[in-house]
């Protein structure tokens, strides 16, 4: 993740890219046939498990336990089935996984946009405000991420139940659950890239009379647009795919459960919904992947951005 | 194991029972259009005028029901909710037990549980945010309830959980039809079922995919379970009440000649390729089948026995006819000789209290009650042993056989053993132990000293 | 932001409006303005301190919101579990006997020796393949289709990837129809099926692999942005210099991208001794291929043994901390240097 957002320390090398650099650059592959060979292997390998997923969600339940998805080539059935039974509601405990899919979403969007302004402000904090502990405080934070999160859940929510709270089991709960759970290492990874922004730039809004709020939102946050989308892309990922934080805090109802609650349900539960598990786990994989591909330039303009100081 | 009780039944009929006819009331309400209109409420109360009326009260009850189960939970008390005034707030999940825990340290129980087994709800007992029955809920289990029910909800004198729901284990599934078609006979005894067994394996011999059992151990985290309940049947008709009862409690331990003799009893069955596992391969597949897809090659034709709870009619795919003389049917688990008393095992889920409200206490005390009992089972997929309750009720004619069975005074019921052991032991080394020992990493003498190890000392 | 929470919170106690799909997205819609709205607040307020003493009410507005709730939800838990891990389930004090209990017990040095493996295998493989599979891709035509094959594990859940992989990993006895690929393969071969998931000590490795193609992505797409931020210039120069692809990268892109590489073998390594859910989906545990941070699930919320689990827990954290230390270590020198 550094890379799109902190440029490389190594960046004494004499002259560093001039902005012509990039221009200069041409199509050119690092070695020749050998390499794209192997890029084919790895992509086939890494595909293959899901693309199996994906061809087992359209077929008949039957057809899955007793055949392997391979076998569609010799003899093709294909049916959408699966797909009507996990969105159709057929009781009150079960509903439609559109119900889950909102909740996901309602989860997720909070989720994401608060602990990275958070983080953003402290990684600022940490890189240009300069105070006594300030890296020891820091190196705590860093350390942070390793506090196994089962172990922060109950105390955690012992403190969402004081009376003067009270949001055990409701969305607030779980947005701030996750907030906290990513602030470790999201402000670690925001300090790489902030603190990397050129000294010379941030003298210079000194010198233009700016305080730290104004440097804040006219240099830092412009600067630092692709490493937020970076981090925004895994934390939404990390929080669309978390079970163990929502159903903790969310209280595991309807009203509030996520998608990947219900998907292991459809694990846990029956043993034999094999065709509903698989049509459920690719709904799941949909918008984390829409995510990536709108957010995914981002990863390319995190490294010009980099490049441009020297 | 949570999963093993009150999974979905699909596809049974729902519709002829409707809430008001709890049979039990005596009233002679027509119960066959009492429920389904909301005209009669008032006609339709009088079974709940006991529990009296409250306003704006609710009730939060937990459980590991979840889709269908849940569905026909919230059912059974709708009209209880609707005479009472008590909202009932129903969660159900399959994390229970890691839910429960957080929310008991954090200090935000639920007013009920619904627990899927004694030893977990001994287990929160022993961690004191259990309140005891009420009085009330007593006199029903009193009422209602063997001795040995009330016990399994009783710890250190103290009665805390009543129990709800029950499973009949020991089934064997097969299919009439292919006994008819095959000319064999439901066996009598052990040893009948080992000359049947034998018998299918010669007959079988042309298809090479087939054996004359079906086992399926894996069930995710509980992964092992199937195969303590076999054991635990075997342990029970081999050396009878008291050997067993002294098993659960540890007395007898794991490596003593008894139990050792039934896991090698078992491996006569589970460790023999030519006897397991149709349609799926050799002994080495036993751990990895899915016990929910365990019986199914038995339509196929690929395998003839099934061992498993009563539950397991409602794994069969829809368009399945169970019925003595339809496609899938089952017998209890033979005994070891002709005259031995009927045995059974079985399980059962337990209702606990985290608070003593007016409501919570209400709501109990109606869960307790057979008028409680004959609605949710009539509402299809359980049975219960409640002795209020009747048989005629159950949604399937396998259901009333199991009630029956409950029922009757000639039958030794004991509790699923390995739900009474400890945690450590009975849903962690025995489930981890009979894996390995099916697996062929571990002989009977090597896994039955090893669970003995895990055995708590204190 | 606590009292906003609260705010928000009441209606959804109540039945009907917020039970409303729409009503929730709303919900959400709110709660990302009024936040943004209170961060703005902040920003006014830190804009606007008085000159005395600015810098310190500006470094107090910038800090605190992530402190505090850092204080409440990590640092807290983190020293309550480090006292739970010397006491005994009744609350005393019994020093390192669950540490004992722990490396004494029959399965926790086969549970310690696997997250090892994880631990050395995962970082490996991820950061290995994502690395080369980067440097292939570079450039190449396609690259963005070829890069979302290999992120899109990262877009599967631990438990979906289980899944996942449990279909790849289906064992049939020979002779009979193998439902699974890669059984299906040995078959074809000519080769018997094998018990993937079942087989020890293989078996651990077949379930860190499934963590490896995941964290493989996270890797791939940053290093590829790392290498992508090599200047043309000193590449070229290299090339002039007669020096061959393997040497080129050994000798300008390795040292370039030395500081990604750290942060994503970091991260990664992080990530692995977390995860429990891998093992906690394809074995529960069983066949010997337990991870600390499995057991202690298993432990303080299966068994009712929080002490034990408290203990596995700092275990977990002593494995981590050396990747601490590093880490600081070259935080520090780069901070000297810039």
């Amino acid at each position: 993740m550094s890379a799109a957002i902190a440029p490389e320390p190594v960046v004494d090398a004499p002259d560093g890219a001039s902005s012509g650099g990039k221009a200069k650059r041409v199509k050119k592959r690092l070695t020749s046939r050998t390499a794209t060979f192997f890029a084919i292997v790895i992509a086939t390998l890494w595909t293959i498990p899901t693309f199996g997923l994906f061809v087992s969600s359209f077929r008949p339940d039957t057809d899955i336990a007793n055949s392997g998805w391979w076998t569609i080539i010799t003899n093709p059935s294909f049916t959408l089935d699966n797909y009507t039974a996990v969105f159709s509601e057929s009781g009150a405990s079960s509903a439609s996984l559109g119900v889950y899919f909102i909740n996901s979403i309602v989860i997720t969007l909070p989720a994401t946009v608060f602990p990275i302004t958070l983080a953003l402000m402290a990684a600022y904090a940490f890189a240009w405000i300069p105070f006594k502990g300030s890296s020891w405080i820091f190196v705590l934070v860093f350390a942070l991420q390793i506090v196994p999160l089962q172990m922060a859940l109950i105390p955690l929510l012992k403190i969402f139940n004081y009376p003067w709270l009270d949001i055990g089991g409701t969305f607030p709960a779980v947005w701030i659950a996750h907030t906290i759970f990513a602030l470790p290492l999201e402000i670690f990874l925001l300090h790489n890239f902030i603190s990397e922004i050129p000294r010379d730039v941030m003298e210079a809004a000194k010198v233009d009379g700016a305080n730290h709020a104004q440097i804040f939102r006219r240099v830092v946050i412009p600067l630092s647009v692709p490493a937020i989308a970076s981090v925004a892309i895994f934390q939404f990922l990390w929080v669309w795919n978390d079970l163990l934080v929502a159903l903790v805090f969310s209280g595991g109802t309807i009203k509030t459960a996520p998608l990947t609650q219900r998907i292991a349900e459809f694990a846990g539960t029956r043993g034999n919904d094999w065709e509903l598990l698989t049509a459920a786990a690719f709904v799941g994989t949909i918008v984390p992947l829409i995510v990536f591909f709108s957010l995914q330039r981002y990863f390319v303009r995190g490294l010009l951005a980099g490049s441009t100081k020297g | 194991m949570n999963r093993r009780l009150f999974i979905p039944v699909a596809g049974l009929a729902i519709g002829g029972l409707a809430l008001a006819g709890c049979s039990s009331g005596g009233t002679s309400d027509d119960s066959s259009s009492g429920g389904g209109g909301g005209g009669a409420m008032a006609e339709g109360c009088e079974d709940y005028a006991d529990y009296g009326t409250f306003d704006g009260d609710s009730v939060e009850i937990y459980g590991t029901q979840v889709d269908e189960e849940a569905d026909r939970l919230v059912e059974s008390w709708a009209q209880f909710e609707e005479c009472t005034g008590i909202t009932v707030e129903w969660i159900g999940n399959q994390e229970f037990e890691t839910q429960m825990n957080v929310r008991v340290e954090a200090g935000d129980p639920p007013n009920l549980a619904i627990f899927p087994q004694p030893g977990l709800a001994a287990r929160f007992i022993e961690g004191g945010s259990v309140v005891p029955a009420p009085e009330s809920v007593e006199a029903n289990v009193d009422e209602f309830w063997t001795e040995s029910w009330k016990e399994y909800g009783t710890v250190d004198g103290t009665f805390y959980a009543a129990p709800l729901m029950a499973s009949v284990k020991g089934w064997i599934w097969y299919s009439p039809t292919q006994f008819a078609e095959k000319g064999y006979e439901v066996p009598e005894t052990w040893d009948d079922m080992m000359a049947l067994t034998a018998q299918m394996a010669e007959d079988g011999a042309d298809n090479a995919q087939y054996r004359p059992w079906c086992i399926g151990f894996e069930s995710g985290e509980a992964t092992g379970w199937p195969g303590t309940d076999w054991i635990e049947d075997i342990v029970l008709r081999q050396n009878g009440a008291e050997v067993y009862d002294a098993w659960v409690a540890g007395d007898v331990k794991f490596s003593d000649p008894e139990i050792q003799t039934a896991f090698d009893t078992f491996g006569e069955i589970a460790l023999n390729a030519d006897y397991v596992n149709g349609g799926i391969g050799g002994p080495e597949t036993i751990a990895s089948t899915a016990f929910g897809d365990a019986g199914l090659p038995i339509l196929d034709g690929n395998c003839s026995l099934h061992h498993q709870a009563s539950f397991y009619e409602g794994f069969w795919p829809e368009g399945t006819t169970v019925a003595e003389d339809g496609d899938i049917w089952a017998f209890i688990t033979p005994k070891v000789n002709a005259d031995d008393p009927d045995a059974v095992t079985g399980g059962g889920e337990f209702i606990t209290a985290f608070d003593s409200e007016p409501a919570t206490v209400a709501f109990q005390t109606f869960l307790s009650s057979d008028t409680w009992a004959n609605i949710r089972v009539g509402l299809g997929g359980v049975i219960s042993a409640n002795q209020g309750l009747d048989p005629a009720n159950a949604s399937s004619a396998l259901g009333t056989a199991a009630i029956e069975l409950l029922q009757s005074e000639d039958t030794l019921f004991k509790f699923d053993g390995a739900d009474l052991m400890p945690a450590e032991v009975g849903s962690a080394s025995f489930w981890t132990g009979i894996t390995d020992w099916v697996q062929g990493t571990k002989s009977t003498e090597e896994v039955t000293s090893f669970i003995d190890g895990t055995w708590p000392s204190s | 932001m606590t009292s906003l929470a609260g705010l928000a919170a009441i209606p959804l106690r109540t039945e009907g409006f917020w039970t409303d799909q729409g009503g929730k997205l709303g919900f959400a819609a709110v709660a990302i303005v009024a936040f943004l709205a209170v961060m703005g607040l902040v920003m006014f307020l830190a804009d606007n301190a008085p000159k005395k003493g600015r810098d310190v009410i500006q470094l107090l507005l910038f800090i605190l919101p992530a402190m505090l709730l850092l204080t409440a939800g990590m640092i807290w838990p983190a020293l309550s579990t480090m006292w739970q891990s010397v006491t005994s389930k009744a609350g005393e004090f019994v020093g390192l006997d669950n540490f004992v209990t722990i490396f004494t017990d029959p399965t926790g040095q086969v549970v310690l020796r696997n997250t090892l493996l994880w631990v050395v295998f995962v970082p490996t493989i991820s950061t290995v393949v994502g690395l080369a599979y980067a440097l292939f891709i570079d450039r190449a035509r396609g690259e963005r289709v070829l890069k979302s094959l290999v992120f899109m594990p990262m877009a599967i859940s631990f438990v979906g990837a289980s899944i996942i992989w449990g279909f790849m990993y289906t064992y049939r006895s020979e002779g009979f129809p193998q439902i699974g690929l890669l059984n299906q393969i040995l078959v074809w071969l000519g080769g018997s099926p094998y018990q993937f998931v079942e087989t020890p000590p293989w078996n651990t490795f077949f379930l860190l692999v499934v963590m490896a193609w995941i964290q493989t992505g996270f890797a791939m797409v940053v290093l590829s942005a790392a290498i992508k931020g090599v200047p043309a210039e000193i590449v070229e120069a290299a090339e002039l210099d007669g020096a061959s692809a393997w040497e080129r990268f050994l000798h300008v892109t390795l040292p370039w991208i030395r500081g990604s590489l750290v942060v994503v073998v970091t991260t990664i390594t992080i990530s692995t001794l977390k995860v429990f859910d891998i093992v906690r989906t394809m074995t529960g545990g069983q066949y010997n291929t337990s991870v600390v941070a499995n057991e202690m699930y298993t432990r303080a919320f299966r068994l009712g043994q929080p002490e034990i689990g408290a203990a596995l827990a700092v275990v977990l954290f002593i494995l981590v901390l050396p990747i601490v230390v590093y880490n600081i270590r070259v935080l520090r020198q780069h901070k000297e240097t810039h």
